[in-house]
Order: C-alpha cells, then sequence, then structure tokens
C-alpha cells in the first residue's frame, strides 16, 4: 500500500515525537506536495490522527496540499518594495503567468507567492525563483526573466 | 504528605494533592467562569476565562491549569479579574453572531450568560468576520463555525472518549477553524456521531438538528430513562416539551457516565413516528383492520382458551420480548405458566446469548457478565474475542479503546479486521466457527508453557485433567489449518494473557451463535480458570448482552426450563413455592425454545402464538422457514410498537406504548437493574405491555390487578431471591447489580470473588468440531452476520430514526478485493447472495478488513434480509442457530436483470 519512498523517509525520520515536521518536509521536498493518500499514509505510520496531521500541515505556510509548479515565484511586498512598486510589479507577474497568489499555472510551471520581505531591500523591488533571487526588477525585466524560466523549464521537460 | 489550605474569595479551602485552583474552588462550591474546562477531560487553558488573581503573582492565572498550592490567597471576582474577563468577552463578540433570539443554545449558551454576569452587550472592536460555511453533511448535528469560539472541548472530548480524534484545530490565525481532516465533511471522516462534542459545546456552534426550534432551553423538561437500545444499559435524559421528546441528553448512569452513542443521542425519534401503532387491529378478510381493544382482546383470550381446550396447553407459545420492561417480561411467562399451563416461552436470548447461559451455568453456576462495565479499566490485558465492541455495544467500545490507549494490552480475535482489532497488539483474523481450535491452542501454549495459575487450579476449580487431556495436542500448529491465524500470533496472545495480573475477556456473539455456541463458551471459562482470571476487579467472563434488557427478560424466566431466578420448573420444591404464590398448579416440563416453537407450528403441533415486541421475521434464521411457519399457526398475536414485518403476519395486533412511554425496569449487561420512566403519553390508544397483559389475563378469567409497575416489581422481589433486595426506592441514581438479596445488601458488582456460584468452577473437555454448514464446490464462500454501528437488531426502530437511515439507509455485503475481482464487481454494485435456504441482492463493499473467502451482511435490514441465507442447525446443548456462519454463493446482477428476489 505505502510508497516504498515515503516509507524510507518515515524510517529515516522515526515514529517517535518531533518526526512529524521533517516527514512533511522531506515528503513535501520528494512530491513537490502534499497528497491526501501521503498524509493519510504518515498519519499511519506515526500512529497519528489524520486531524492532527492535518492541523500541522495547514499551520505551517510552508506545507502545500496541491501539486506546485516548477518555479515557485516569490514577490517581495516587505516596506522597501513596496516603496519601489512591488505591488504594480506584483500584478504585471500575475497577469504575465495568467495566476493569483497560492496558485499554480496548469502546465505546472510556476506557483505564485506572495511574501513580506525576503531580507534583500538594498535590491527592492525583489522576488525569488526557487533559491535564486533577483533585483532591482522593472516590469520589462521580469517579463524577459519569467519567459526565460518557461523557455528552460519547456526545455528540461521536453 | 501536607495538607494544602488555601483561601478563595476569603474563604478558607483545603484542597486534594494535584487539584487545580480551578477544581479547588468547585469543591468549596465557587465556580469560576469557564468555556474549555469541561469535566474530566485534561485541562487546556485555551480560553482565559477562569483566570484569577493570585496574591503575589505578577499577572493572573488561568485558574483551570494552576494547581493549587499551600497558603495561596485567590480572588476569583477582583475588579481586575473582571476587566480581564470583560476583555476577553468583548474579543470573543467581536467575531460572534449576536443572533441570540433564534439561536437554538440561547438559554444553555455559556457565552450568553457569561456576557449577562458581566454585562457586556456588544463588542467595542469593530472589523472583519468569520465567514466560514456551516457543515451540515451528516443528519444528527450541524457546525456553524462562526459561532465557535474555537475553546477546543470539541477537539478533546472527541480524543478521549470515542476516541476518534474526528476533528482538530485546522487552518491558522484568523482562519483558525474546527475541523475534520482535509476539512471535508464529518460525514466523510472518522466521526462516529456519538454527540460528545455537541453535548460539551458551551456555544451554538454544535446543535443537534433534530431539536431545531422544537422548544427553547428553559422549556424543555428531563426525565431520566434507560437508552433503549443495546445492553450496555446508558442513562439517557430525555428532554420533553408539549409532550413530545425534542432532543436527548447523556445521564450519569455507572455504564455511560455520560457518554451516549449515535443512536441513544440521535436515535430516539422514532418514539414519534407516523408508523406508530394506535389501535388494536383484527384480520378480516385477510385484512388488517382497525378494532378497540375489548374486540381485540375478547378476540385474543376467546381463541386462546379455544386452543387449550381443544389442542391443550402446549399448543400455545409466546415469545417475551428482551425490548420490555422486567415487569411485562414478568407478567407475559405468568400468564403463559399460570393462566395457561404451558412453559412454551422463551425470547430472542435465544438468538444471542443462550449458549453463554447455558455455558456459564455448567462453569460457573451462573450465567452472566462476571464483571462490570467500568471494571475494563482496571484490566492489564483486555481478550475481545468475538465482539465488533465500537459498533454493537459502542459506550463499552470507548472504555475499552481508552483502556488501551492508557497502557492496558488489547488482543483481538475476530473474522474481520474490525476498528478494536486494528488498534490491537495482537491480532488474530480466525476464519468463522473456528474459536474452540483456536482458544485450545492458546490453552495448549499455556500449560506446555507452565503458565497456568496452579493455585487457582488447585483451590478453585474442579476436572481440571480432563480439560488438560483435551488440549493434549491441540499445538497453534494444529489450530493454524483450522482457524488460518499464524502459530506464532496464538503463542503470543497465550503468553499475554497467561501472564498478566489482571485480564479480562469480553465476548459477544462471534462467540455465541454458533452449533458449537456452548463449546465456545466453556472454552472462554476454561480459558479463565486456566489463568486464574476470575473472581476479581480487571478480570473476568464478560459477554456483552445484545439488548437493553435481554439480561432481564432472561432473569425473569422468558425461557423454557426457568421460572425468575433462574430457579427450575422442574424442581419440585421451586415449582411449590410459584404454585402457592400464583394460586395454581403449574406444568413441570421444560417448554419449547424459540425455533422449537416455529418448528412445532409447521407441524401443527403448536396452534396459536403470543409474540410481545419481537421480530423473528427479520431476527431468526433462515426467514423462509419463519413465514412458513407462523403462517401455519391457526392464530397469531403480535403486540408491538410498529407494524413489523412479523405483525404483518399476525391475526390480532395489539398497539403497544414504547420505552419512553411506561414505567418500570431494564438490567443492563452487568446485571444492573436500572429504572425506566415514563417521559410521554403512548400514541393513540396504545398501551404499556404490562397493561396489556393484565387484560388479557382478566378477559381470561384471571382475577389480575395490576395497577403499577410498581407493584409487580414488588411481587417479582418476592419469588426472586437474587432480586430480593431490589426495592423501587433503592433504584434511584445507580441502580443496582443482582444478585442483591436482602435490603441491606449493596449489590454484587463482581461475580464468583472467593467462591463460584456452583461452588467450584468446573473445567470442561472440549473438542473442536467444525460448523454445521462448511464451503463446498457449490457454495464456496462463508457468510458471516452482524451488526453495523447505526442501527439495531431488526431496525423497526432504527429504521424509523432519520438521522440513522439517513446514514445508513441500505444493507451491504462486505467482501475482499480479490473475490470482488473474481466477481467482476466495485463497492455499490448489486451482487445476489444465495445459500441452501434463499437468495437476496444487495450491494456489494469491498474491503480488505475481511478475509479472502469470507463476507459479511448485516442482518437489520428487512429488504435483502441476511437471514434468509443463514443456517437454522442449532447449538445441542442451548438450542441457539448458528447465524455466524454458512456457506454461500455470490454472483454478479448483470444491468437489465430485474431482481424477483
Amino acid at each position: 500500500m505505502t510508497d516504498t519512498c515515503l516509507a524510507e523517509i518515515v524510517d529515516k525520520y522515526g515514529t517517535g515525537k518531533g518526526s512529524l515536521i521533517p516527514i512533511l518536509q522531506q515528503t513535501q521536498e520528494q512530491y513537490g506536495y502534499l497528497s491526501r493518500e501521503n498524509l493519510a499514509a504518515i498519519s499511519r505510520m506515526l500512529r497519528l490522527p489524520e486531524s492532527k496531521v492535518f492541523g500541522v500541515v495547514t499551520f505551517y505556510s510552508q506545507f502545500h496540499l496541491k501539486p506546485r509548479g516548477k518555479y515557485i515565484v516569490r514577490v517581495c511586498l516587505g516596506t522597501a518594495c513596496h516603496v519601489r512598486g512591488a505591488e504594480t510589479l506584483f500584478q504585471t507577474i500575475s497577469r504575465t503567468l495568467g495566476i493569483a497568489a497560492g496558485e499554480t499555472t496548469l502546465d505546472r510551471l510556476f506557483s505564485l507567492e506572495r511574501v513580506a520581505c525576503l531580507g534583500a531591500c538594498g535590491l527592492a523591488p525583489v522576488i525569488m525563483v526557487n533559491e535564486a533571487t533577483h533585483g532591482r526588477l522593472t516590469h520589462r525585466k521580469v517579463e524577459k526573466l519569467l519567459a526565460r524560466y518557461r523557455r528552460e523549464g519547456e526545455a528540461e521537460s521536453a | 504528605m501536607q495538607e494544602i489550605v488555601l483561601t478563595i474569595d476569603g474563604k478558607q479551602v483545603t484542597a486534594e494533592p494535584g487539584a487545580t485552583l480551578f477544581q479547588a474552588a468547585a469543591a468549596a462550591g465557587i465556580e469560576i467562569p469557564h468555556l474549555c474546562t469541561y469535566r474530566d477531560l485534561a485541562p487546556t487553558g485555551a480560553c482565559r476565562m477562569c483566570v484569577v488573581e493570585v496574591e503575589g503573582a505578577r499577572t493572573l492565572m488561568a485558574s483551570c491549569t494552576v494547581p493549587a498550592q499551600h497558603g495561596m490567597v485567590v480572588q476569583t471576582e477582583s475588579p481586575r479579574v473582571v476587566e480581564a474577563r470583560r476583555m476577553i468577552l468583548d474579543l470573543l463578540l467581536a467575531n460572534h453572531p449576536l443572533d441570540c433570539l433564534t439561536c437554538e443554545k440561547s438559554g444553555a449558551c455559556d457565552l450568553q450568560d457569561y456576557a449577562y454576569r458581566y454585562q457586556v452587550a456588544e463588542s467595542s472592536f469593530a472589523g472583519e468576520k468569520k465567514d466560514h460555511p456551516a457543515d451540515t453533511s451528516n443528519p444528527f448535528f450541524e457546525r456553524d463555525h462562526n459561532k465557535c469560539v474555537l475553546c477546543g472541548r470539541c477537539v478533546e472530548v472527541c480524543a478521549v472518549v470515542p476516541r476518534r480524534h474526528a476533528v482538530d484545530y485546522v487552518y491558522r490565525g484568523f482562519d483558525t477553524k474546527v475541523s475534520t481532516a482535509f476539512d471535508v465533511g464529518l460525514e466523510d471522516s472518522s466521526c462516529v456521531f456519538c454527540g460528545a462534542c455537541v453535548e460539551s459545546c458551551p456555544v451554538g456552534a454544535l446543535t443537534p438538528v433534530q431539536s431545531r426550534g422544537q422548544g427553547r432551553q428553559w422549556e424543555l423538561t428531563p426525565v431520566s430513562t434507560i437508552c433503549p437500545y443495546c445492553g450496555v444499559g446508558c442513562q439517557v435524559d430525555l428532554l420533553v416539551r408539549g409532550g413530545r421528546i425534542v432532543g436527548t441528553r447523556a445521564g450519569d448512569g455507572p455504564a455511560n457516565r455520560g457518554y451516549l452513542c449515535s443512536k441513544g443521542k440521535f436515535g430516539l425519534d422514532f418514539v414519534h413516528h407516523e408508523q406508530r401503532l394506535t389501535t388494536p387491529l383484527i384480520r378480516k378478510q385477510g385484512v388488517l383492520t382497525q378494532a378497540t381493544w375489548d374486540e381485540a382482546l375478547d378476540l385474543v383470550a376467546r381463541r386462546l382458551r379455544e386452543t387449550v381446550d381443544r389442542d391443550g396447553s402446549d399448543a400455545v407459545g409466546a415469545l417475551c420480548s428482551a425490548k420490555c420492561t422486567n415487569e411485562e417480561n414478568y407478567l407475559l411467562q405468568k400468564l403463559f405458566r399460570a393462566g395457561i399451563g404451558t412453559n412454551n416461552i422463551d425470547h430472542c436470548a435465544r438468538l444471542c446469548h443462550a449458549s453463554t447461559v447455558a455455558g456459564l451455568a455448567l462453569a460457573f453456576g451462573s450465567g452472566a457478565m462476571t464483571n462490570s462495565i467500568a471494571d475494563v479499566a482496571e484490566a492489564d490485558v483486555i481478550f475481545v474475542i468475538g465482539s465488533n465492541t465500537p459498533e454493537a455495544h459502542p459506550v463499552i467500545g470507548y472504555q475499552i479503546l481508552r483502556a488501551h490507549d492508557e497502557g492496558a494490552t488489547l488482543v483481538v480475535a475476530d473474522p474481520r479486521r474490525v476498528e478494536l482489532a486494528d488498534r490491537a497488539d495482537i491480532y488474530m483474523q480466525q476464519l468463522p466457527g473456528s474459536d474452540v481450535a483456536l482458544l485450545n491452542a492458546m490453552m495448549h501454549t499455556i500449560i506446555n508453557e507452565g503458565l497456568e495459575d496452579k493455585r487457582f487450579i488447585a483451590e478453585r476449580t474442579e476436572d481440571y485433567e480432563a480439560m488438560a487431556q483435551a488440549v493434549k495436542d491441540t499445538s497453534p500448529e494444529w489450530a493454524a489449518d483450522i482457524t488460518g491465524v499464524d502459530p506464532g500470533a496464538i503463542r503470543a496472545a497465550a503468553r499475554t494473557f497467561a501472564r498478566a495480573e489482571r485480564a479480562s475477556i469480553i465476548y459477544s456473539m462471534g462467540i455465541t451463535q454458533h452449533t458449537t455456541g456452548t463449546d465456545n463458551v466453556l472454552s472462554i471459562a476454561n480459558l479463565a480458570m486456566l489463568c486464574g482470571h476470575i473472581g476479581r476487579a480487571g478480570t473476568g467472563v464478560n459477554p456483552l448482552r445484545g439488548q437493553n434488557n435481554v439480561q432481564g427478560a432472561c432473569d425473569m424466566g422468558a425461557l423454557p426450563p426457568f421460572f425468575p431466578g433462574y430457579q427450575r420448573v422442574d424442581d419440585d420444591q421451586v415449582r411449590a413455592r410459584f404454585e402457592q404464590a400464583w394460586g395454581t398448579k403449574l406444568p413441570a416440563v421444560p417448554g419449547r425454545t424459540m425455533l422449537e416453537m416455529l418448528d412445532a407450528a409447521l407441524s401443527g403441533e403448536i396452534k396459536a402464538m403470543f409474540i410481545m415486541g419481537e421480530n423473528p421475521m427479520v431476527s431468526d434464521p433462515d426467514i423462509e422457514h419463519v413465514r412458513e411457519s407462523l403462517a401455519a399457526l391457526d392464530f397469531l398475536v403480535v403486540a408491538d410498537i410498529f407494524l413489523t414485518e412479523t405483525a404483518e403476519l399476525a391475526d390480532v395486533v395489539l398497539p403497544a406504548a414504547c420505552f419512553a412511554e411506561k414505567d418500570g425496569t431494564f438490567v443492563n449487561t452487568e446485571r444492573r437493574v436500572q429504572l425506566v420512566r415514563k417521559a410521554v403519553d403512548p400514541p393513540g390508544q396504545a398501551l404499556a405491555d404490562w397493561e396489556i397483559i393484565t387484560a388479557l389475563a382478566v378477559k381470561m378469567g384471571l382475577n389480575w390487578d395490576y395497577r403499577d409497575s410498581e407493584q409487580i416489581a414488588e411481587e417479582i422481589r418476592q419469588l426472586t431471591p437474587s432480586y430480593g433486595g431490589i426495592t423501587r426506592e433503592r433504584l434511584e441514581g445507580d441502580g443496582l447489580q443482582w444478585p442483591c438479596p436482602t435490603e441491606d445488601h449493596p449489590g454484587t458488582p463482581t461475580l464468583h470473588v472467593g467462591k463460584f456460584t456452583r461452588g467450584k468452577g468446573k473445567f470442561h473437555a472440549v473438542e473442536f468440531r467444525p460448523p454445521a454448514e462448511e464451503p463446498d464446490d457449490e457454495y464456496p464462500v462463508i457468510l458471516t452476520t452482524g451488526r453495523i454501528l447505526y442501527h439495531f437488531h431488526t431496525g423497526s426502530m432504527s429504521r424509523r430514526s432519520c438521522g440513522l437511515d439517513g446514514i445508513a439507509p441500505h444493507g451491504f455485503v462486505e467482501m475482499h478485493p480479490d473475490l470482488a475481482a473474481d466477481l467482476g464487481v466495485d463497492s455499490g454494485d448489486p451482487v445476489r447472495v444465495l445459500s441452501r435456504r434463499g437468495q437476496v441482492v444487495t450491494g456489494a463493499l469491498v474491503t480488505e478488513t475481511i478475509g479472502r473467502n469470507v463476507v459479511f451482511m448485516p442482518f437489520h435490514f428487512a429488504e435483502g434480509a441476511a437471514n434468509v441465507l443463514t443456517n437454522s442447525a442449532l447449538d445441542p446443548v442451548a438450542r441457539i442457530p448458528e447465524l455466524k456462519v454458512c456457506a454461500v454463493r455470490l454472483e454478479p446482477v448483470g444491468p437489465g436483470k430485474e431482481d424477483q428476489s
């Protein structure tokens, strides 16, 4: 029944107290998100109620219950970025990708998130795409940036 | 330990060690406002309403989490405390709809009460309010998230009582709400609708659907009585307004301590169902037609007399009822024994625990549950065999699960991997009908490894050698072939059971409903005695009785060989005593059992029957045979609350009052006699069964003048030694557990302490015998039957409850995915199930929890009735039929093929 990979993750962290969050993180890392099946299996293996597991997952914004894009676009809306036009930049990104905050494009290339501060105020306005930080953005720059990611992403999946 | 004395509101208070400030205050009669603290649940400190001022402490403290300490000076209503409470209320009201005018909870709402007490009319905070859609997915209760104050009582109570963990806090911050895993409706969660959360809710967030708009809280009159469903005997308050039961509340009875299951909480609306019988009916030209009581009873009296005069007393038989009160069962057996002169008296105990009564009487001298329900908390090991407790006896199920979570080892043997099995430390999935082999293999292991209790065996028992000889060759390897259970698991179970300090065996119909039912029970008695696990708290042989008053009906002599109190009819001294008391000659030969009466009806030896509150047309095996038998009678009278499948065949139908419409006593599975109280009037002309029987007796020329149930109870007490001390006054509150021979006797929570009822406990050599019908080429699959959580017995009550029938409207046949694949069916597809007796069509339910060659059907459903298929082969001693095992064949029902069965 249980996926081998998931069983390995649970094996690695054990079923004791305190293992739930690392197991959830690793599972999300592995599968991109936390599926209902995986959460049910984790709850079974850890002998924790599903409601408890779900409560933990929905408490932390780092966990996602739906499949996410290959590229996670985090748009900073912190103070410095805000004064340098982050809100309109966000709208441009949202329009370009065709998704609102918290959504994922149909081709599963991009997910879009609003975040409070990325800690790179000197580069405002700033966004992160996965682990890469892109600063001093303009509307034109961001459109080119997203187009580049799209090309790369499509090429890789082709 | 040093005494803890502290000052609360200027009053000297002595606190129990470990008590919180909240508890210390409560014990001193000071109630501190609170929203999250609830009964004996662990405090969560969530709501902050219970803050108090402790002298010397910098901040206010939540009294529910602070331990009381010696010398503390505490203010529970100081200006600072009041200000804090007002602020909490202000914050709560900022996000709470103020619709008290129409809110169901108004009058019993803690938030409303505290807002009034601290005069907080509205919130001073403006802002967004929660706007979650309500969860209306289930037919029992609604969850309105917008009224929820997030106190967490429902989360905690669900975890602690039914132990389902159906809900928890989900999401975060302002969006936080109490919901299920994946935020689905409760109907799709692990919720079992016991309603504990509804009763715990301090506000209007959880409200029963049935009660909506039916009455304000202050208009409801509670009447304490006993739930009419299973044998647990939960106390329940019926909430009455204007002659109608509009709601229920769990009572604080010893069996249930403030909690119920879905049937007791939400399943009592059948009382006011439109199909209740309201007038007597007489069959005229083949049609049941309304009649007066005089007409109906004249006819019944005349026809019974004519039958007796023509064919003799034994041409008449009666079925008493495990649903009716002690007093009613006593009267019906008295009418038939004394008024008619026959011992042809039985009832549905024949179908459930006849083998327990027979087997335990042989082994111990008393055929009842040896220990008390609450005792399960004291066991180190709980061995559950053939009992799906969380569904069939839910409130005992909660207590088993709790004991397990709190450290008891749980060993489960069941052909289906039911919930208990899933949670068990050791689980054995034996094939239906292989229990003796399993138990003998356990005992083989125990003796082989020297784990038996030699001292107990020597001092308290007899015939040990014969039993030891019988299990000499029954190794776990030998049993593995018969039971399908891994020998390792059998050994582990045996060792665990034997090594326990206190081990309790809990069983039910998985053990009893076999042609080897008595053997199964004897084997269980053997196992308990072998390890000395009997006669102490936390141990015992504990058969869970099925019906609300099946224990009482047995106690009252609704059995062919017994007068009340298991006094034999063929004992001359006993009979002489009853002859004197009842003023007439009494028959000395035990009568026919239930299924023997049906056989005799078919063969013409029994011509007339009186059936009170029983429905053999659904409950008995081989229904076609039952139909032919009842149809062969010259005259059939049925007294019931609905026109049941059996009543439809009657010549006269008498409308009876239900449990809520009369006074009397029920006896629960732990031998506890409890008071049943009238809450509402019966519908139309319906009468209590004791009134019907008394009126009939008078029509038959007997000089009976029973005026109330108490008068009957007093007569029972005089004639039944084990009830000798059970007076009506003494039953207030917790009731009494028999034996209770004298008025100063406290009752008996545990049987066989120090000495068995029969003196020495008697071992029996029991050899494995296979079931009467085993699978073969023609009928290759084993069918087993049982109950489900949401229905009871033949469904005459539960299927007329909106909620219960709403959530479980159909029968089904449970099968393993491999079998389903062979048949090419999926869950929900119609399947034809055929046995040598008949065939039915029902929906498939595919599940891995059942063995590959076993199918399961609940027997509650008259349509597609499981008992059309079951085998009426009988246990030779107890005459109980083998409802748990028969051989069947399954066929898919293709689209377009109309079912004719």
